[in-house]
């Protein structure tokens, strides 16, 4: 017990929110997953429907790794590897779209029907 | 003299555990101050996002090429956005429910540990079943792993998530059956919070997957037309990168 309390206030830690506020952070949560499904049926948000799903999904990603994750009040560290991990990940995804589908990469492939 | 165990573990730092009068202790002291266990948690995370990155990243580049082959069934005619939203959902309120868990179990609170920790498991039980449940649709209509280039990357994408998840779900009971065991208390509350680091992680995965693999639509760019969807972002992307002077 005394290790364990040791560590968190070498980690950082400071009193835990409480449930109320993961309560409150689940309902957050839930709205803009009912706002992303709402867009994704409006005619008339299909312009903007890409960038603004991409935006809800960040938002909802931050608040689980900040709040539920308790990153935000963690030792930085750990943020520091998480990020170091999807930074990577991110260059990946975008690096391989990037390429994939400039130009004529993908020249027609005739398959034999099965 | 000898030492006193509280002496001892002064000595040590906040590296130590239960320190006897020899000086043994449970944890090695570590050179960041920070408990070894949490932080190769965290450094698995962080591989894990890079292996999801890989598969997602795959997904999208093969994005749209099944139709361009016309190599059917497509996304759009086989996905239920409603369906998945409410497995979408369930995963999230498994994110809730876990860290009431582990809020419960630093209070001390070992019957709060067990309903949250077992509501948990339910959820991604729940959540594991729904998407079996999908799978066998989506293959009763003929995407299977080699029907198309959408079968592959969709299949092992969310094959593997759901692995994830159904290991989730067997650490999580394991947990339940060490609690009822006793072997759970407020002082190994970082078992809770490791487990917990874990589970969110599951969740966020499937956040990035509704929303790439999902919600964002799919449109006929057979004919060299781009229209609104995730082709035009990403020729947006790309002719904005190629219009750069360097």
């Amino acid at each position: 017990m005394a290790h364990d309390a040791a560590l968190a206030h070498h980690e950082g830690d400071h009193d835990h929110p409480g449930e109320g506020f993961y309560i409150k952070v689940a309902i957050v949560l839930t709205i803009i997953t009912v706002v992303e499904v709402v867009i994704y049926y409006l005619e008339g948000f299909r312009d903007f429907l890409v960038p603004a799903l991409i935006i809800l999904s960040c938002i909802k990603f931050a608040a689980v790794v900040g709040y539920f994750m308790h990153l935000k009040f963690d030792n930085k560290l750990f943020a520091w590897m998480f990020s170091a991990g999807l930074a990577i990940s991110l260059a990946v995804m975008i690096a391989m779209v990037v390429i994939m589908h400039t130009g004529n990469y993908w020249a027609p492939v005739m398959l034999p029907k099965s | 003299m000898a030492a006193t165990a509280a002496e001892l573990q002064t000595a040590h730092g906040s590296g130590s555990d239960h320190v006897d009068s020899h000086g043994h202790s449970d944890h090695p002291p570590s050179s960041t101050g920070l408990d070894s266990r949490k932080l190769v948690m965290w450094a698995f995370l962080a591989s894990d996002t890079m292996f999801f990155g890989a598969l997602i990243g795959v997904y999208m580049t093969y994005r749209g090429r099944s139709e361009a082959m016309g190599m059917g069934p497509y996304p759009y005619d086989i996905f239920d956005i409603p369906y998945t939203s409410v497995s979408a959902f369930v995963l999230l309120m498994s994110s809730l429910t876990m860290v009431l868990a582990l809020a419960a179990i630093q209070r001390g609170n070992n019957r709060g540990l067990r309903v949250w920790l077992t509501a948990t498991a339910l959820l991604g039980a729940i959540f594991v079943g729904g998407q079996f449940f999908e799978f066998t649709m989506f293959v009763r209509e003929g995407l299977t792993l080699n029907s198309n280039m959408f079968g592959s990357s969709f299949f092992v994408l969310t094959g593997f998530h759901g692995l994830h998840v159904t290991v989730g779900v067997i650490w999580l009971l394991t947990l339940v059956w060490m609690s009822l065991r006793g072997g759970i208390d407020q002082s190994k509350s970082l078992n809770v919070e490791i487990a917990g680091l874990y589970w969110h992680f599951v969740d966020i995965v499937w956040i990035v997957i509704f929303t790439l693999v999902y919600l964002i639509p799919y449109e006929n760019v057979g004919n060299g037309e781009v229209t609104h969807s995730a082709e035009g972002a990403f020729h947006f992307i790309t002719n904005a990168i190629r219009s750069l002077p360097f």
